[in-house]
Order: C-alpha cells, then sequence, then structure tokens
C-alpha cells in the first residue's frame, strides 16, 4: 500500500483522526501524518532508484488515472521536480506541527498577553480547527504538487485556497475575519481564471496535461508571452496571483501578519510555493518572467525597511525571495530552474524558522511591532540564537542555505548575459541583509530594552526552530548531496574563492551600512537615541522614499482609485435602483402589468416570425 | 401490469387523489399520497430501464391507434423528466409530512394530498402523453392543482400570490390552446407524431404557412410563460415565497422543469429543430432573454432579504442555464439544458427543504432571522452549504457538471460570451448562498441554545437530495449518457 499511496490522501485521513481525537493520541496522529507520508514517498522514489537512470527530468511516473467527463485525470504523477516539492512539504508540515503541537494545552507558561480577550492572539481555543485544517491544507498542497492535468490542479488550488483561510480566521478577530475573507475572495480568482484558462487550453490543443505551456501553444522557439495566446496569460495570472506578482503581492502581506503564530509558519510554507511550482513546470524560460521577478526582489525591500509590523516585514522579505525564483524559472536554463527550486526549498526552511522564531515572540509577549519590542535576548536567549541562524541562512552567508541555492540563479543570470537584472538582485541580496538579516534579530532581540520579562516559548516550539535551523546549516555544508535531489543535471560548486568572496563582501557592507546609519542617527542626542533607533535609521531613509516615490505613488493610485471607486458606485447605484428589492425587476408586480408583458411578448415574437 | 405501466403511472394517482380527498383526515390520506408518489416512482424508474434497453414505448389508450385515439409516447426525455418528478414527488411527499403538520391547519392536509397526487399525476402525463391536446388536459390539472396548493401558505399574502399565478397560468394554458387549435385547424390531426409528419407539408404547399407561424408564436408564448422565462416570470416569486415551505420545495424541482420538457417536445418533435431553428430563428428569441435571465435574476437574487424569494430568482436565473442550453440548438447544448433539469431539480428541491426546515423552527427564513443558524441547526445549515456549493458550480457537485457541459456546448460553437455569462452567473451565485452562509455562521445570536435542529423527518428528506447531488456529480456517467442520448432523441440524430 505504501509507495504508490498519493500523499494527499494520507493526510486528508489525518485531518479526520485529528478531528476526532483529542490530548496525546492526536499529538502523535499530527506528526505521524507527515513521517509515514516522507516514508511512502520515499518507497514511490525508491522505486526508481533501484535503477538510476529511471529519473529523468522527462521521466515520470503515472500512479492513477481516472476518467471524468472524457478526460483522463492523473491525481498522483511523480518525477523528479514533483518529488522535491513533495520531500519539502511533508518535511515543512512536520516541522508545523512539532511547532503548533502544544495548542489547546491552554495558554503558555510565562507568557504576558494575558489581556487576550476577543483578539485571541496565540489561537488556543481554534486548536482542533487549525490542526485540522494545516492537515488539509499540507494535503492540498501536496496533492496539488502531484497532479498530473489541470483538473486536478485545479481541484487542489481551491482546496488550497479554502483550507487555508480557517488558519487565518483561527485568530478570531473581526480584523483576521475581514483579513481571511478577502484572502479566500483573491484565491478563488485565482482558481477560476486558472479553470478558465485550462479550458481554453484543453480546447485548443485537446490535452489537460499539466505541463510546459508557453512550449505548447508556440513551439520551442521561446517567443514570449504574446505568442502564447490568451490561455497561457490565464493561466500565468492565475499562477501569479499565487505567487505574489507585483500589483497582486498584497494577499501576502496582509494575510500573513494576521494568522495565528503557528498558522503563519503553515502558511508561509505552501500556497506560495506550489505557485512557484507551477510556474517551473509550465513557465519555464518564458522571458517576461525575468523582468517580474527582479521587479519582485526589488520593490518589497523598501517597504520591509519601513515596515515596523515584524511578521509583516517577514511577508515583504517572502515576495522578494519568491523574486529570486520566478526570475529563475524566467531565465530557464537547468541551472536557473535548478536554482529556483532550490531556493524554494531552502526559503520554505529557513523562512518558516524566522516566522516561527517571530511567531514564539508573539506567543510569549502578545506583540509583534518593532517598537513595541527590544531586548528580549535576556529572556529568551535561545530563540535569538536560533533567529539569528534563520537570518544569516537569508542573508546567504557562507555554510548556510541560501548560499547554496541562490548562487545558482545568480550565476546562471551572468551567463545568459542578464547583467541589468544581476546588478538589481546584487542590490536586493544587500536589502535582504538590511531587512531580514539585521532588522528581524535586532528590533526583536536587541535594541532597545522594552522592558518585557518572559520566557522561552514551550519546548516543541524550540525543538521545531532547531531542526529547522540544523537544516539551514545542513544544506549549506553539504550542498552536494542536496544537488542530487534537484530536477535537472548541472555541474556547479558554489564554494569557489570568487563566489565567498563576493558574498562576504557584500555582507560586510552591507552590515557596515547598517553600522554607521545606526551611529550617526544615534549621534545627536544619546538619550532618546537608543528609545527611537527603530525609527531613526528609517526616519532618515524612509521619508526619502516615501516623500519621493511614495508620494507620487500614492497620489496616482488615489486618484485612479477614487475614479474607480466613483464608476463603481454610479454602477451599483444604477444596478440597486433596478435590481434592488424595490427596484423594478424584483418587485410584486399587479396581475395587469404582468399581462402586459405577456402581450407585449407575443407581439414582438408575432412581428418577428412573421415579418 | 408491466404492460400496463405508462398508463397506470398516471391513472393511479389520479384515481389516489379523490381517495385522499374522501378519507378526510391527515394520516391516512398522507399514506395514500406516499403510496402513490412511491408507486410512480418505482414505475418510472422501471419505464426508464426499458426505454434505456427497448427503445420508445408507445401505449395507445382504449387500444385505439394513434391518429384516432390517444397514445402515450415515452422516450429517452419522457422517461427521464418522468424519473426526475416521480423522485422529487416521493421524497418531497416523506417531507410534506412533518412540514405540512406545521403550517397547514388541520383539516385541510387531505386536501392537500389529494391537490399534491393530482399535480403528480399532471406533471406526469404531461411527460408521457403523445397527444397534443391531452398535454393542455394534463395541464389544467397540474396547474390547478398547484393553485390551490400555494393558496394553502399561511401567509394571507399566499393568497394574492395564487390568484395572480392562476391568471398568468390561465392566460398561458389559452395561449398554448390557442396555437393547438390553429395547428388542428391547418392539418386536422393531434397527435404529435402525426403533426411532424404534416406541418412541414402544409408549410410546404404555402397556404396558411401564416397560420403555422401564429400558432407556432402562441406556442412560444404561452410555453415560457409556464416555464417563467423572464420576462414572464413575475408571477413565479410571490408563488414561490408564500406557498408553504413543502410544496415550494416539490413545485420549484418540477413544474417549471416539466415545462421546460414541453417546450423541447413542441419544438423538437412537433416543429421539428429545423423549422424551429432554421426557419422561424428561435434561437434569436430564447438566448437573448435566457441571457438576460441569468444575469438580471441572480443580480436581483442578491439583492433578496427573503431566502425563500432569493431562491425563487435564483430558479428564474438557473430556467434560463436550461433555456441557453436549449436555445444553442445542438445536440451538446441540449444535453446540456437537459442534464440541468434534473441537476437543478436536486439542489434547488434541497435548498427549499433546507429553508422549510428552518421555517419550523424559527418561523421565518429572513437573511436577519437567520443569525447564528449554523450553530443552532448544524445539519440543516450544512444541507444548505452542500446544495449551495451545487448552485454555484463547485467540482464534484451536480452544479459543476451542468455548467461543464453548458461551457462545452457553447464553446463547441465559439460563443465565448455565452461561456463567460455562465461563468459570471457561477460567481453571482457565489455571492447570494455566500450571504445566507455568512449570517448564518459568522454572526450570533442569544437565544441559540433554545433553537433546536429540525426533526429527522425533515432533514433525512433534504439530505437525500443533497446526497444525491454530490453522488451524480462525482459520478455523472448515467445522468449524461442518458441526456445526451435524450438529445439525440428530441434532435433526431441517431447515436
Amino acid at each position: 500500500m505504501l509507495g504508490s499511496m498519493p500523499p494527499f490522501v494520507l493526510f486528508f485521513i489525518g485531518a479526520i483522526v485529528v478531528a476526532v481525537t483529542k490530548g496525546t493520541i492526536r499529538k502523535g496522529v499530527v506528526l505521524a501524518v507527515p513521517l509515514i507520508g516522507l516514508v511512502n514517498l520515499f518507497m514511490t522514489a525508491g522505486a526508481e532508484v533501484g535503477a538510476p537512470s529511471a529519473i529523468g527530468e522527462s521521466v515520470e511516473r503515472v500512479y492513477l488515472t481516472l476518467e471524468l467527463l472524457g478526460y483522463t485525470l492523473q491525481p498522483y504523477r511523480v518525477d523528479k521536480l514533483s518529488l522535491l516539492f513533495g520531500y519539502l512539504f511533508h518535511i515543512a508540515a512536520f516541522l508545523g506541527f512539532i511547532y503548533a503541537l502544544h495548542l489547546g494545552d491552554g495558554t503558555p507558561d510565562g507568557s504576558v498577553a494575558s489581556d487576550v480577550g476577543e483578539d485571541d492572539v496565540i489561537g488556543d481555543s481554534t486548536a482542533t480547527l487549525q490542526h485540522v485544517s494545516a492537515m488539509l491544507y499540507a494535503g492540498s498542497a501536496l496533492g496539488a504538487v502531484f497532479a498530473g492535468d489541470f483538473i486536478t490542479l485545479f481541484v487542489f488550488w481551491e482546496l488550497l485556497a479554502i483550507t487555508s483561510v480557517f488558519l487565518i480566521w483561527a485568530r478570531s478577530s473581526d480584523k483576521a475575519y475581514a483579513t481571511g475573507f478577502r484572502y479566500l475572495i483573491i484565491h478563488v480568482v485565482s482558481g477560476v481564471l486558472l479553470l478558465s484558462g485550462a479550458l481554453m487550453l484543453a480546447h485548443q490543443t485537446g490535452s489537460i496535461e499539466f505541463g510546459h505551456v508557453a512550449g505548447e501553444l508556440h513551439g520551442d522557439e521561446g517567443g514570449g508571452l504574446a505568442a502564447a495566446g490568451l490561455p497561457a496569460l490565464l493561466l500565468l495570472i492565475a499562477f501569479g496571483i499565487k505567487a505574489g506578482f507585483p500589483l497582486a503581492h498584497n494577499w501576502i502581506t496582509e494575510a500573513y501578519p494576521e494568522s495565528t503564530p503557528t498558522g503563519t509558519v503553515f502558511l508561509s510554507a505552501f500556497t506560495t510555493k506550489v505557485a512557484v511550482y507551477a510556474l517551473a513546470r509550465s513557465f519555464g524560460g518564458l522571458d517576461e518572467l525575468i523582468w517580474i521577478g527582479t521587479a519582485m526582489t526589488f520593490f518589497p525591500i523598501f517597504f520591509a525597511v519601513l515596515e515596523n509590523d515584524l511578521r509583516r516585514v517577514l511577508g515583504y522579505s517572502m515576495i522578494n525571495q519568491i523574486g529570486f525564483m520566478v526570475a529563475g524559472i524566467g531565465i530557464g536554463t537547468a541551472m536557473a530552474v535548478n536554482g529556483a527550486v532550490a531556493h524554494a526549498f531552502a526559503d520554505v526552511i529557513f523562512k518558516g524558522l524566522l516566522f516561527m522564531s517571530m511567531g514564539a515572540v508573539l506567543t510569549m509577549t502578545g506583540r509583534s511591532k518593532g517598537t513595541d519590542l527590544g531586548g528580549l535576548y535576556k529572556t529568551m536567549p535561545l530563540t535569538a540564537t536560533l533567529c539569528i541562524v534563520g537570518a544569516g541562512a537569508i542573508s546567504a552567508f557562507p555554510m548556510f542555505s541560501a548560499f547554496v541555492t541562490k548562487s545558482m540563479i545568480m550565476v546562471a543570470a551572468i551567463e545568459e548575459h542578464h547583467y541589468i537584472v544581476w546588478l538589481f538582485m546584487l542590490f536586493a541580496s544587500a536589502g535582504v541583509l538590511e531587512h531580514a538579516g539585521i532588522k528581524i534579530p535586532f528590533f526583536a532581540f536587541f535594541a532597545h530594552d522594552s522592558g518585557i520579562r518572559t520566557k522561552e516559548p514551550p519546548k516543541n516550539m524550540l525543538v521545531a526552530m532547531t531542526v529547522g535551523a540544523v537544516l539551514c546549516v545542513l544544506i549549506g555544508v553539504f550542498p552536494g548531496t542536496f544537488y542530487t535531489l534537484l530536477p535537472f543535471e548541472m555541474d556547479y560548486h558554489p564554494y569557489d574563492t570568487r563566489h565567498v568572496l563576493t558574498q562576504l563582501q557584500l555582507l560586510c557592507f552591507g552590515a557596515l551600512g547598517f553600522i554607521m546609519l545606526i551611529k550617526t542617527g544615534v549621534y545627536p542626542d544619546e538619550k532618546r537615541a537608543v528609545h527611537i533607533d527603530a525609527e531613526v535609521l528609517y526616519r532618515k531613509l524612509g521619508p526619502w522614499i516615501v516623500t519621493t516615490v511614495g508620494g507620487t505613488v500614492g497620489r496616482i493610485d488615489a486618484y485612479v482609485r477614487s475614479a474607480v471607486m466613483e464608476l463603481v458606485h454610479s454602477v451599483l447605484g444604477a444596478l440597486d435602483r433596478l435590481h434592488g428589492e424595490v427596484g423594478p425587476l424584483a418587485r410584486s408586480w399587479p396581475s395587469g402589468s404582468m399581462v402586459l408583458w405577456v402581450a407585449l411578448l407575443l407581439a414582438s415574437c408575432l412581428l418577428f416570425y412573421l415579418f | 401490469m408491466s404492460q400496463n405501466l405508462p398508463a397506470l403511472l398516471v391513472v393511479v394517482p389520479m384515481l389516489l387523489a379523490p381517495i385522499a380527498a374522501l378519507l378526510n383526515r391527515s394520516g391516512p390520506a398522507w399514506v395514500v399520497a406516499a403510496g402513490g408518489s412511491w408507486f410512480a416512482f418505482g414505475a418510472a424508474v422501471q419505464l426508464l430501464r426499458r426505454v434505456m434497453t427497448e427503445g420508445v414505448i408507445v401505449y395507445s389508450l382504449g387500444g385505439w391507434a394513434a391518429p384516432i385515439g390517444i397514445e402515450y409516447r415515452i422516450d429517452m426525455v419522457s422517461a427521464f423528466v418522468t424519473v426526475i418528478v416521480t423522485s422529487i414527488a416521493a421524497v418531497g411527499v416523506i417531507y410534506a409530512r412533518v412540514s405540512v403538520a406545521d403550517e397547514i391547519s388541520e383539516d385541510r392536509h387531505a386536501l392537500f394530498y389529494a391537490a399534491f397526487l393530482l399535480n403528480v399525476c399532471g406533471l406526469l402525463g404531461i411527460a408521457i402523453t403523445g397527444d397534443v391536446f391531452n398535454v393542455f388536459v394534463f395541464l389544467e390539472i397540474s396547474s390547478l392543482s398547484a393553485y390551490s396548493m400555494i393558496a394553502l401558505g399561511h401567509d394571507r399574502r399566499a393568497l394574492t400570490a395564487a390568484f395572480q399565478y392562476l391568471i398568468m397560468g390561465s392566460v398561458g394554458a389559452t395561449f398554448i390552446v390557442i396555437g393547438i387549435g390553429l395547428l388542428f385547424v391547418m392539418t386536422g390531426t393531434l397527435g404529435m407524431m402525426d403533426l411532424a409528419q404534416r406541418i412541414p407539408e402544409v408549410w410546404a404547399s404555402g397556404e396558411g404557412d401564416r397560420t403555422i407561424a401564429v400558432a407556432f408564436t402562441f406556442l412560444t408564448v404561452g410555453v415560457t410563460l409556464k416555464l417563467a422565462l423572464f420576462p414572464l416570470h413575475l408571477w413565479l416569486p410571490n408563488a414561490y415565497t408564500y406557498a408553504p415551505s413543502a410544496v415550494t420545495g416539490y413545485m420549484a424541482a418540477t413544474s417549471t422543469k416539466v415545462m421546460v420538457y414541453l417546450l423541447m417536445r413542441f419544438f423538437f418533435t412537433v416543429f421539428g429543430e429545423q423549422f424551429s431553428f432554421d426557419r422561424m430563428q428561435l434561437d434569436m428569441v430564447l438566448m437573448p432573454l435566457a441571457l438576460v435571465a441569468i444575469l438580471a435574476m441572480s443580480l436581483v437574487a442578491i439583492y433578496q432579504t427573503n431566502v425563500k424569494r432569493l431562491l425563487a430568482f435564483s430558479s428564474v436565473a438557473q430556467i434560463g442555464y436550461m433555456v441557453l442550453g436549449i436555445s444553442l440548438g445542438s445536440v451538446l447544448g441540449v444535453a446540456a439544458g437537459i442534464i440541468h433539469l434534473f441537476n437543478h431539480a436536486l439542489m434547488k428541491g434541497a435548498l427549499f427543504m433546507a429553508m422549510g426546515c428552518v421555517m419550523y423552527r424559527i418561523g421565518s427564513v429572513r437573511i436577519e432571522d437567520m443569525k447564528g443558524l449554523g450553530k443552532a441547526m448544524p445539519w440543516t445549515m450544512a444541507a444548505f452549504v452542500g446544495a449551495g456549493l451545487s448552485m454555484i458550480g463547485v467540482p464534484l457537485t451536480v452544479g459543476f457538471i451542468s455548467k461543464w457541459y453548458l461551457v462545452q456546448a457553447a464553446l463547441a460553437q465559439g460563443s465565448w460570451f455565452v461561456a463567460a455569462i455562465v461563468m459570471v452567473g457561477s460567481l453571482m451565485a457565489l455571492i447570494y448562498i455566500w450571504k445566507v452562509i455568512e449570517v448564518a455562521y459568522f454572526e450570533r445570536r442569544e437565544d441559540e441554545d433554545e433553537i433546536q435542529e429540525a426533526p429527522l423527518s425533515l432533514l433525512v428528506p433534504t439530505w437525500a437530495l443533497v446526497a444525491a447531488s454530490f453522488w451524480f456529480g462525482i459520478d455523472a456517467g448515467t445522468t449524461s449518457q442518458v441526456a445526451i442520448s435524450a438529445a439525440e432523441t428530441l434532435l433526431g440524430v441517431m447515436p
């Protein structure tokens, strides 16, 4: 049975079991499901490992086919690309569940957040809901990754949205409800676009296979998006919404800070990575993606540097990291796509680690704003250390995971002569260091002392973070082993002198810049400086961007928005007058008028038929 | 017995009706009605199976062959429609027991069940007869019984609603009989098969082609009035809103469906697809009305505050989908319309029945009164959500199957615009279903603990329909096969 069971089945069964069990048994189940799933997946892969050349980039195995409405569905298709994401999601689910294990045990000991009230910061009262929906959510992500056709993909695509929204609602505040609802709408729209695109594609090509779309339609000469036509565009927008393309990214930064500490860890792992996977499978080598990706690495940095809520900072940082992946997919060479998926793998773990550390802070203090925190290293030294490991990983320090994954994308950009893209990415890398590498740990654990005295988070949280941190380092130290999992053949060694030196220089000067700004900003008034160093740095950098760029964009945005809203209001008004409860289309009519309509229709039909 | 099954299908409910009335007591009358409905259900399933294996069943009443006597003609389409009607009637009669006892005064129960049986009889008669005048007779039987059932609603506005329906229904029936009369004058026959042969001859002779065209017009308007196609739907919202819950659930799922069947019967069998579409360009009349129905009526539904009324407007929109499928005039389109007949019967029946459960417990179906019902009546609201998903067209529900075929049919003719409107209609369904879900699940009420879940005798029939709407959504093979072969029969395309 194991070895050919679709991974999502296990998780869906697990969700039912979780729903009906309690206490220790439930804890056992939530941990066992991802582990059994991993064994299942290893056995699936093992079938090919026995014959080494069996899994290649083009070799795929379809384990299950169904017939629906004349189309062949492949709910379980395995190749090297889906397998990598399969492993990743199992690991992410496992870490997430360790991290969330304490839910339902009551508010952790030593937590300062006693005035929880209506807004259940920790989400303890909704433990069952969170466990069940997280289990379904992880299962849906796996279902999407192993989908062999667009119909199956669509089903899991919508399930991803529906199951994950409960992780936001689990916070049970009004704001979380509103946010969750917006999140749901955005994702359902994405699903509808996906289905429309898939149907149109099926109509044109007769196939619903979830494969390379751009190539299907215009041959393989790479004619760009314009040549690929409407179906490809719809699919791209559908994927893009979930991946957080510019202008479609707001759901990430809005929803992630609103979820519970444990919910955000799950949210950050699956949805966007499924989108990255879908892009890698369907749009590898699409030139437009290079520029979209570059824009994504670039613009969130400014927002992240200005943002005060540290979990929202991580949301922006997420977009920035996905930008690297999207650009890698756009470059489209074996090394670039390898880099993109490898970076997705590393990102789930180090971003998960960072979200976990900020979640731990939120759980224990009830706060997540930079200005409210600080000095926590005294009472949460382990959390602080683990957070710094995550920060090191995201900043791509040598010996950490991003160093061996992101560089593949950068090298591929150079090899393909995308020098400007490369420069932007280099700048963005420095930006990562500023907003994620230094800002997150600095404002949470150091900076001014906020006076909060708390404890280390529950043990299970520490264990989850430790495992994450170990993985970050392992990938960074032994990249060779990790590279064998990647879908395409390539020859790349991250630890050469040039790369290590470049990266160290970048990091040193980046850090130097941060310190300089802190020092010069602190200098005028020592006493207040400690208090507001959060703002001093950004008051110098911030207004500069906000007033020049932000102001203009804001004005244009406000103008366009008000114009559009006016239009919407007038249309709605007209609709309301016509269709509202007392509108002519909705009210009860006297019999005479009804008969008048009949006569009218009869007369017009007669005229139409006779003449 | 099995040889006379077509006649028994109609005669048994007809004869049981006066018995139910004469018994004049609630319990026995219900037993008679339930027996009649379940017998008809069994007979209809039996007939559908026979049609599937043996082909068209022709049954001459009293042994008189067709042009002189009246014949019942059961082909794939009729058999399928009888199964829809009787299955809903069988489930509905179980549901009616408690619901009727709650909403209608004791002394009228027996009359209600008599009217119910007559209505079943009338609808089945329309579906299986092969004689156009017989159609009119059964139409009157079903309509008159429907008016009286609606008038039994406990809201006093039910009387006006029934009266308006009576006027409009009679206008429709009159138009139909005028159409039939004109055809009779021109051809001298009333048998459908006979008419199908004679009409082209008369048309070709050039004399009286105007009369035929006028007959066609009267039939178009008459039938579309009865099936509540926009803008002739005005009688429907009030009738559905104020009728007793059991009646609304049953009627929404059956009577307009049979009228859609009648539309197909007249235009495809009697006049022929070529005449209706190529010469009279019926699609030019039906398609715009259907599209407006989908958009405008869904919008109106969004603005409603009474859930039964909301669902009634949604029904008008859904009728738009069925007529849209028919107006495409292709096998795929007609099949989509026929599938939606069945699928919509399941989901709308379930939705109205869930509202009947709500009515039973809290005595109102206004949206603002439904606060907190997600907690207080979890099974009822879960049924509403389940059937609502179907309404929206989520995959694995029957709603998805309907929309899938409809979109496929539209795309096959290159009508992107039509396909897009179908999609927009689904999104609007999402909004009006969500309105109810939002209030029921996300708002609280104080007396949450005092409200009980609806009794099992209401919940089981409701859930039977919900379960069916998932079952036939996942295993769509049977229904789509029947619908496609029915469409092929209608269009005269032999598989």
